[in-house]
């Protein structure tokens, strides 16, 4: 028991030193470089993280992927429309849940 | 409610949901392998990670040394030092709420503070407040959810997850029309999907991540061209 206090409190250390780390070391002075990257990156971690949220989706056994490119293609549809991310959030996951039980 | 609330709890729904359900899952995998709900309880409120917490869950299982999970967090959580990066400007006068906003900065609080586009009477400080703490809130009650209720759902919540999904592909969207070039974005695309081909599923996230800041640093005297800056 003490151990997993010890492991869970390493593993908490350890997050929250890489969350502080970039404060800590760019807080009084940040370099232009820095800056640069703090400024362009969100857009391609974003892009990296779409991918992540598809890591585990298997194109070569049935359905192929089906149900999540066409509720990722309805998310994409529904908001270049409305602008509405509720809509758009909500209308994709719909969508997804009703395929899932079509192909289950 | 006050109108920096409410605009951060709309925003957060999509999270909501997620949350709710991945929270849950972590809080049956803990009550799997073993461990009492106040374990998961306690890793979601003080490791807040998502998908550490699920690597952790195995950790503890397992009974691993304290130097394979220090070096295991380290792995999968270093993406976050990117978020710190672009947060840095954003929290700089968050005052007494900073601490917080930078402990609770998950991949998916960060989607909702890295770029928002608020309406002009909200207090962007309290909503980035409010967006750290009600995700956090989300992700402590499923993980409670999870252990007491295990598998004995009245519904079936299949699928529910993809909120989640559908939530980054909106922000991307919304980042892809603000932006000034696309290379960022088709750079962020390109070497997460290579990296999955090359590295797998598991372990793609880190070599991404140093394809991307490596591109963006081969790439700056393009980018900084157009005066940006």
């Amino acid at each position: 028991m003490s151990h997993t206090l010890a492991l869970i409190a390493v593993m908490a250390t350890v997050t929250i030193a890489l969350r502080f780390l970039p404060f800590l070391l760019f807080e009084k002075h940040t370099p232009g470089v820095v800056l640069y990257l703090g400024e362009l990156l969100p857009c391609a971690v974003m892009a990296m993280l779409v991918v992540y949220c598809f890591k585990g989706v298997q194109l070569t056994a049935t359905p192929h992927g089906l149900p999540e490119l066409a509720a990722a293609a309805l998310v994409i549809l529904l908001h270049r429309w409305r602008h509405n991310t509720l809509l758009s959030v909500l209308g994709g996951t719909a969508a997804y849940m009703m395929l899932l039980h079509i192909f289950a | 409610m006050n109108k920096t609330f409410r605009v951060a709890l709309t925003a957060t729904l999509p999270v909501m949901a997620g949350y709710l359900v991945l929270g849950m899952a972590f809080g049956l995998l803990m009550t799997d392998k073993g461990f009492a709900a106040g374990w998961a309880v306690l890793m979601s409120v003080f490791v807040y990670a998502g998908s550490m917490q699920f690597v952790g869950a195995g950790l503890l299982a397992g009974g691993a040394s304290l130097a394979s999970a220090a070096l295991m967090t380290l792995l999968v959580n270093a993406r976050h030092l990117c978020y710190g990066l672009s947060m840095l400007r954003p929290y700089r006068d968050a005052g007494a709420m900073k601490p917080y906003l930078i402990f609770a900065l998950t991949d998916e609080t960060y989607s909702l503070v890295c770029s928002p586009s608020l309406p002009p009477e909200v207090d962007s400080r309290w909503y980035y407040f409010w967006v750290s703490l009600l995700d956090q809130c989300y992700w402590v009650a499923g993980t409670a959810a999870g252990c007491f209720l295990g598998s004995a759902l009245p519904f079936d919540t299949t699928g529910v997850d993809f909120a989640m999904t559908a939530l980054f592909l909106v922000i991307f969207l919304e980042q892809w029309e603000k932006a000034k070039s696309h290379l960022p974005a088709l750079l962020g695309l390109g070497a997460a999907g290579v990296c999955l081909l090359v590295f797998g599923p598991s372990s793609f996230l880190i070599p991404a991540m140093v394809c991307i800041v490596a591109g963006l640093l081969a790439l700056r005297p393009l980018l900084t061209k157009g005066g940006s800056q």
